[in-house]
């Protein structure tokens, strides 16, 4: 495999289209929270993202900061415990001594900025698009696997919050959003299900005529 | 919540996890950032009252009342909350309909996005690495797997709601349900049939 720049390498949580994993293990009558302790977490995390002024982008970001090993062997409840740990310590509100030893925390956050962008004349339904091979370390909500990829505007969604600006700088900033869809053939090549698309929700900065 | 109680589920030593999850919780209760009566009540919510039944409960109403289904397909927000429901990752939900020619199914890829409101939090297997790298990749044959069969003439369409907007898959009202109650419905409805790994 060529060793690529660590700074855009996709984070281990963009797992579309992932080849290797095995069977979908399902639990019949599957309790809401396993453990006592994933509940905890669960109803600690609303209140202290609010408490500490985290957006959701943020939230995910630290989840996607973890470490690789940590993230695929550990639960989603593990995932929101170390991300709100992570984010608590960095901004100050808990120190990391406090939390006891053997605490684990994500990674800090690329040094890398957003990528620039300016707003196009928007897309209509029916159009077709081509997602921006846009490579960038940060927070994104672009899956890898539709990068550089055409697809058909479905659906006009109403303005979206950027997440490369929520997760990065703080910032709200509202951006036409749409329903793309692609066909398999288009994502895996021409043996894929040739009755079978794949809908992604992408915001404008993603995309460019096709 | 008193000592007892938290000690009272745990004769056996805490687990490295456990510790940590009590540690952040002690943490942030002394520090008044949050109490443990409010933890109690986010878990009762979504352990009692937030869960698949409320799902069940607009796709019984849309198999009875066309006018109903009319507008949960056109605003789907809309229509949910005309039953009372809303809330965290309910802002923007769009229902999708499956029919004999059409199997809708979803995921999120980047992380576990769904529809709280109508469905409770996600079981693991939403969660989990295999469903969400598979599923964009090979609907057809992991819906197989799962106990789903859509026959190669059925469309499929995944959603991958890792985004604004969370779906709810309307399944087909079952052949032979004619006579039954909206309430008969609702009770046939289940979970994996609204993700669309599943039929009522």
């Amino acid at each position: 495999m060529v060793a690529r720049d660590d700074e855009h390498v996709d984070g281990i949580h963009d797992l579309g289209g992932m080849q290797g994993f095995g069977p979908v293990e399902t639990e019949p009558d599957e309790p809401v929270f396993h453990e006592r302790w994933e509940g905890r977490t669960y109803g600690l995390a609303g209140a202290a993202l609010g408490a500490g002024g985290f957006n959701t982008p943020m939230f995910r970001h630290a989840i996607e900061r973890m470490d690789p090993a940590h993230y695929l062997s550990s639960s989603y409840y593990e995932h929101w415990l170390t991300a709100v740990a992570t984010l608590l310590v960095e901004a100050g509100i808990v120190r990391g001594d406090e939390l006891g030893a053997g605490f684990p925390l994500s990674r800090l956050a690329t040094a890398e900025d957003v990528p620039p962008f300016a707003p196009g004349d928007g897309f209509a339904v029916g159009d077709r698009v081509r997602v921006r091979d846009v490579r960038f370390g940060g927070h994104t909500r672009c899956p890898g696997y539709v990068r550089g990829r055409v697809g058909t505007v479905v659906r006009i969604d109403p303005p979206a919050p950027v997440p490369e600006l929520e997760a990065h700088r703080k910032e709200r900033v509202l951006e036409p959003a749409y329903g793309i869809r692609f066909e398999a053939t288009e994502l895996w090549g021409p043996d894929a299900d040739p009755a079978a698309a794949v809908h992604v929700d992408l915001c404008d900065r993603y995309l460019e005529a096709e | 919540m008193s000592e007892d109680h938290d000690h009272g589920h745990h004769p056996q030593p805490l687990t490295p996890i456990e510790e940590r999850a009590q540690a952040l919780e002690e943490l942030l209760t002394a520090k008044g950032i949050v109490s443990h009566e409010f933890i109690d009540q986010v878990v009762e919510a979504y352990a009692h009252d937030i869960g698949p039944m409320n799902g069940a409960r607009v796709v019984a109403r849309a198999w009875t009342d066309p006018a109903y289904k009319e507008r949960l397909l056109a605003d789907g927000t809309a229509a949910i909350a005309e039953l009372g429901y809303g809330g965290p990752e309910g802002d923007h939900i769009v229902v999708v309909e499956n029919t004999p020619d059409v199997h809708n199914v979803v995921v999120c890829t980047l992380c576990s996005c769904y529809p709280w409101p109508v469905l409770g939090l996600p079981p693991n297997w939403y969660k989990s690495p295999p469903y969400r790298a598979r599923m964009v990749r090979e609907p057809r044959a992991l819906l197989a797997e799962m106990g789903c069969e859509v026959p190669e003439g059925v469309e499929i369409r995944v959603w991958d709601s890792s985004a604004e907007i969370r779906y709810l898959v309307l399944p087909e009202r079952p052949a032979g349900t004619e006579d039954a109650t909206e309430d008969d419905l609702a009770a046939l409805v289940s979970r994996d049939a609204m993700i669309g790994v599943g039929r009522p």
